[in-house]
């Protein structure tokens, strides 16, 4: 580990002021530092975020308000949240332990970096998303977690977060604050394939802080829905592959399907040819089945991930079949 | 390893073959067996207080004055050399004070190989350390980096720059099985065991299964890391470690660096979890090393993954079992064949083809196993070493065979225990295994498993129960020794570098001690953990309990005789032999006529002593090689796994012990439940992930390989037949290791009458299953 400066920041404001090329925001630390210390990433100097606003509010559309510095824990627990995004609650409380939950912020859960073996091996193994054009050894290697959609031929890592399935699914925006000003970017594109450049795993440009996550109004689907994850033991681990589902019907149809997976991809999975393809039908296994089919057909497997298209497609279909069989 | 070995060991045994049983160790049965007090009951741990309240000092927390801190380089190829190395940066960094490599390390001899006839060795490889530009493993030590705190070394470590000419490696498991080689023995027995034409009567036989098994690659993972606090002082070397090899660990050190014995001090009181793992590994010699060069004291704390690349673990096994049986069951044939993973400077065995010979009846055996030699770290031994991967694919092919035949698998159990050694024909010192089995079946309610796999279910769960036998071999070692000091107030002060890794080693022979010697638990104590104290072998084999046991049952024995010539004439006890007292109430009596005794207090004023001490030694372990010593268990699973998503829940482990007497219920019941959740691991979890592209091991952190989480570990239940082994001391065999073993078959097993799948691979992973 590099030796560090570190400085709490007062405010938003002051935060992005700090922002300069060798300096890192820090949220709970629970990513950042161990990259640090593995010396994968380094940093002259980090600016802590984890202490600025830290609320959750309803906006005006009835929407929620969410302050990138809020803790997991906190927002599982929150009532509004697991009233109206039950989903939500379900994903984070999927994620990681207790103790970490406890630190982790918004902002660094949506950052935080794949968990490839490779990508982790400074000293031992070659990856183009460390060190661009050095080659890829989870390719050919142990990649039982890595990706079945949109990978490419220099990276094949997945975005290892829980959370961020279930913000996919519920439509929510990311809200940032850099140099340049304010905007505002759908989760759903805020990660990046990786293409030929996966070293560039966000839109988030230099110097940008996450100031918050704005979830819309939660609609028919989203207050039934719910999230599964499918792991190696039964806490403590990361997502072989993970559903966040929603589902609304009427006179025996559906009106509204959301899903989203984890595990699949370098960013959280929004199916939305599965969801095109449900809508106005009955939810039958069959046609739920088909319909995640649809989805998956340009899955790649890997050397150890086939397993992982049969997975997706069974746990998507018992979500939806359950939420169907619940409302019915 | 060796021919003569064998002609050795056999010779002995049939020669033992002809001695009166009574002449041998255990020839009288221990009174202790029967006659308890403080032993059988439930007692809490000694070190457990200091422990809670932090205060218990561990390898790494030893304060020391102007101490270095040191951090590792790993090599990054599995073989080669280093042609070119740069330390200036390093040695630029803040708080940096020496990189130490092969260019400026002191010479060390190679580290002398753990072996039977040498308790003062502890190494685990025999490969030169740090001696040369040679790179032998991937994970090899290159630098050492000494600074003023750990994390300025870490840093520095990152600065160090390396560059290898890599030759050749020999990193894969299926290529290195073509040249495989096959050892002449295996621990203390031979090898190869063929016995009645197995081929025939397998080809015979009206059942039979014929299946491969696989285990991967393990580590130990206890939560305490490898660590030690190092220094020299006048020329006398000083290690705080955390070591289960306490002895063997100060003998190899004053090896490899030429020092006398007693000018190495090791002192390990406290022990966070070992294992197997913790015994000497390059972490104390370089440590050591690096303190000499730089003239201060160094700890070293290895991180997980310099754990992982530096202390072996369990070889990968892959073992074909072929079972033969007649038409009611009876084993005609059992072959066992197989290879694990064993470099030629690895020195532990992997002996997993001892499992099926001790077990059952079978009327044939063909068995022997190989070992392929690859550029790999070399082993150390794991918890239930042989048996724990042994048991999986023989108890996994049982219950095929029982599925075959139709017939309950404790059935089939039951028409093959064996009332004699199988192969020698040794009679058992004592064996009761079936008694386990009916224990276990009816507290987990055998009677409601379905024989007919898949048949249960909860909604998408499918429910399924299954049993399997544990094993593992009685073993005591020679020349342990164990002080007993009684002082003024008539109390009896035990000391012996015995090892203390949180199995209750204090504490159970406190208890013996009060109960030998007819004392109040409050009037003894119990010393353990240090090189100064009375020589003991290390802790392994589950071997402990049972030699530092007859360590102290000797020593009270010299006490008696040393009471009686301290007491002289003027006492009731004048004339009275040794023979003829027992010790109670504080003292001596006659046995014939208890009226006549006389209290410790009294026997030492009236000689004007403070104190008398004796010290006793355990001999050699003859029993074991005229008796088949062995202890079983039945172990029962019940679990459910999910048709949509393969994911095992196990909802019940129930572990039946047949180990002769338990002499402290407390830690019993912890020694077994730890070792049945290692072997929880084993079944759903734990891998080594080697990527054998480069013979690097990938899994280096806890959170790549898994072990159980409390989630997965459901409840257990532990029970014991408690039946006295009359061979042993205390009635005891030891308990420190068989709970890991048949646990991953009752698994198995358990997810075949769930499902109807037969996964013959570990872990059981989901993948696996849908
Ligand atoms: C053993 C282990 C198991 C885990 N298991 C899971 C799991 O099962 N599921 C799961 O989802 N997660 C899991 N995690 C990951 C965990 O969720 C993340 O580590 C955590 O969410 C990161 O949050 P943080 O606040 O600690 O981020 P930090 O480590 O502080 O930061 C992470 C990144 O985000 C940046 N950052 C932080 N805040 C901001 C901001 N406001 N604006 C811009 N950049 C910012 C930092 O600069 C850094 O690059 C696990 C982690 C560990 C260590």
């Amino acid at each position: 580990m590099m030796p560090f400066g570190y400085v709490r920041a007062t405010d938003r404001a002051d935060a992005v002021a700090r922002a300069g090329s060798g300096t890192r925001f820090l949220g709970g630390g629970t990513n950042l530092v161990d990259l640090l210390r593995q010396n994968m990433e380094q940093a002259s100097n980090l600016v802590d975020v984890s202490r600025l606003d830290g609320s959750i509010r309803e906006s005006h559309g009835g929407g929620l308000l969410i302050d990138a510095s809020v803790r997991n824990a906190a927002l599982a627990a929150h009532p509004l949240v697991r009233r109206r995004y039950p989903v939500l609650t379900r994903a984070l409380l999927a994620g990681a332990s207790a103790q970490i939950r406890n630190m982790a912020t918004v902002g660094g859960n949506i950052l935080q970096r794949t968990r490839c073996l490779y990508f982790y091996d400074v000293d031992g193994a070659r990856c183009n998303k460390r060190q661009p054009g050095a080659g890829c050894d989870a390719r050919e290697g142990f990649n039982r977690y890595h990706a079945i959609l949109g990978a490419s031929d220099q990276c094949v890592a997945t975005h290892p977060s829980d959370m961020c399935v279930a913000l996919a699914m519920l439509d929510a925006v990311i809200h940032l604050s850099g140099p340049d000003g304010e905007r505002s970017v759908p989760l759903a594109d805020f990660h990046a394939l990786p293409n030929a450049t996966p070293q560039v795993e966000t839109v988030l440009k230099q110097g940008e802080l996450i100031t918050g996550v704005e979830l819309p109004p939660p609609s028919d689907a989203v207050t039934h829905s719910e999230y599964r994850k499918v792991r190696d033991r039964s806490s403590y681990a990361f997502a072989l592959i993970s559903v966040a589902g929603g589902l609304a019907l009427a006179d025996g149809r559906v009106t509204e399907v959301r899903i989203a997976l984890g595990g699949v991809a370098a960013k959280p999975w929004r199916a939305r040819r599965a969801e095109t393809a449900l809508v106005g039908r009955a939810p039958s296994r069959d046609a739920i089945l088909a319909a995640i089919r649809e989805e998956l057909v340009d899955a790649r497997p890997l050397s150890g991930n086939a397993f992982k298209i049969g997975l997706a497609e069974r746990t998507v279909t018992a979500v939806l079949t359950d939420l169907a069989g619940a409302r019915a | 390893m060796s021919k003569l070995q064998n002609a050795i060991i056999g010779g002995v045994r049939a020669v033992l073959g002809q001695v009166p049983a009574a002449w041998l160790p255990g020839g009288t049965p221990d009174p202790l067996i029967d006659k308890r007090v403080a032993l059988g009951g439930q007692q809490s741990r000694v070190d457990g207080p200091d422990k809670v309240r932090g205060v218990a000092r561990f390898a790494a927390e030893v304060p020391m004055e102007d101490l270095l801190y040191a951090t590792f380089v790993h090599s990054t190829i599995a073989r080669g050399r280093i042609v070119e190395l740069d330390t200036s940066a390093a040695e630029a960094a803040p708080g940096v004070q020496l990189v130490m490599t092969h260019r400026n390390a002191p010479k060390m001899s190679v580290p002398p190989a753990i072996g039977i006839t040498n308790l003062k060795a502890a190494g685990n490889h025999t490969l030169p350390i740090m001696q040369s530009s040679e790179i032998r493993w991937n994970g090899q030590v290159v630098a050492v980096v000494l600074a003023d705190t750990r994390e300025k070394a870490d840093h520095a470590a990152t600065l160090v720059r390396v560059r290898y000419e890599a030759s050749p490696a020999r990193t894969r498991f299926e290529v290195g099985k073509r040249s495989a080689y096959t050892p002449e023995s295996l621990l203390v027995e031979r090898n190869r065991l063929d016995k009645g034409d197995a081929g025939k009567k397998l080809a015979e036989a009206a059942f039979k299964i014929d299946a491969v098994y696989t285990t991967p690659w393990e580590n130990h993972n206890p939560i305490e890391p490898h660590a030690a606090t190092i220094v020299w002082r006048d020329g006398k070397l000083i290690v705080h470690d955390a070591t289960q090899m306490i002895n063997a660990t100060a003998g190899s050190l004053a090896k490899i660096f030429g020092l006398k014995a007693e000018d190495v001090h090791v002192s390990s009181p406290y022990v966070g979890g070992g294992f197997g793992a913790k015994g000497m590994w390059d972490h104390q010699i370089l440590g050591a090393a690096a303190a000499r060069l730089s003239g201060r004291p160094v700890r070293i704390t290895l991180s997980r993954a310099s754990m992982h690349r530096l202390v072996g673990g369990r070889t990968r096994t892959e073992q074909r079992v072929a079972l033969g049986a007649d038409a009611d069951g009876k084993l005609k044939a059992l072959l066992h064949h197989g290879y694990g993973v064993k470099p030629l400077h690895s020195v532990c065995d992997e002996a997993f083809s001892l499992t099926g010979r001790s077990l059952y009846a079978s009327e044939s055996f063909d068995v022997v196993q190989h070992y392929v030699d690859l550029d790999l770290l070399a082993n150390s031994f794991m918890r239930g070493p042989g048996e724990t991967p042994g048991t999986f694919a023989i108890e996994c092919a049982m219950d095929e065979l029982a599925h075959a035949i139709g017939m309950d698998p404790i059935e089939l159990r039951r028409r093959n225990a064996s009332t004699r050694d199988p192969v020698s024909g040794a009679p058992h010192s004592q064996n009761a295994m079936m008694a386990a089995y009916d224990l276990g079946a009816a507290r987990i309610g055998w009677d409601r498993r379905t024989p007919e796999p898949g048949t249960r279910r909860d909604g998408e769960w499918l429910i399924g129960m299954g049993c399997a036998s544990g094993t593992f071999p009685f073993t005591r070692m020679p020349g342990s020794s164990a002080r007993i000091t009684i002082d003024a107030e008539g109390h009896a002060h035990v000391a012996s570098a015995a090892h203390e890794m949180g199995m209750g080693t204090a504490t159970v022979q406190r208890q013996h001690t009060a109960d030998r010697l007819g004392l109040p638990l409050d009037h003894v104590t119990v010393t353990i953990g240090d090189s100064s104290l009375p020589f003991a072998s290390f802790a392994g084999g589950s071997s402990q309990t049972a030699s530092l046991a007859a360590a102290i049952s000797a020593a009270s024995r010299k006490l008696a005789t040393e009471l009686i010539q301290l007491a002289g004439n003027d006492t009731p006890l004048a004339g009275l032999k040794a023979s003829e007292v027992e010790f109670a109430d504080g003292g001596l009596r006659s046995v014939e006529n208890p009226a006549r005794q006389e209290s410790f207090v009294s026997i030492l004023r009236r000689a004007s002593r403070r104190e008398l001490s004796v010290i006793g030694e355990s001999g050699a372990p003859l029993e074991i090689l005229k008796f088949s010593m062995h202890s079983t268990s039945a172990i029962f699973c019940e679990l459910r796994v999910s048709e949509v998503t393969g994911e095992i829940r196990v909802d019940r482990l129930v572990g039946a012990f047949d180990c002769g007497r338990i002499l402290n219920t407390k830690t019993a019941t912890s020694q077994f439940k730890g070792g049945m959740i290692m072997g929880l691991g084993m079944a759903l979890a734990e891998e080594t992930l080697l990527d054998e592209r480069t013979g690097r091991i990938m899994s280096t952190s806890l959170a790549d390989y898994h072990v159980p989480v409390h989630l997965d570990v459901p409840d257990i239940d532990v029970l014991w037949t408690d039946i006295a082994d009359p061979r042993a001391p205390l009635g005891a065999r030891g308990i420190g290791e068989i709970g890991t073993t048949g646990v991953a078959a009752a698994v198995a097993n358990a997810v075949f009458n769930a499902t109807g799948k037969r996964v013959r691979e570990l872990p059981l992973t989901l993948d696996r299953l849908i």
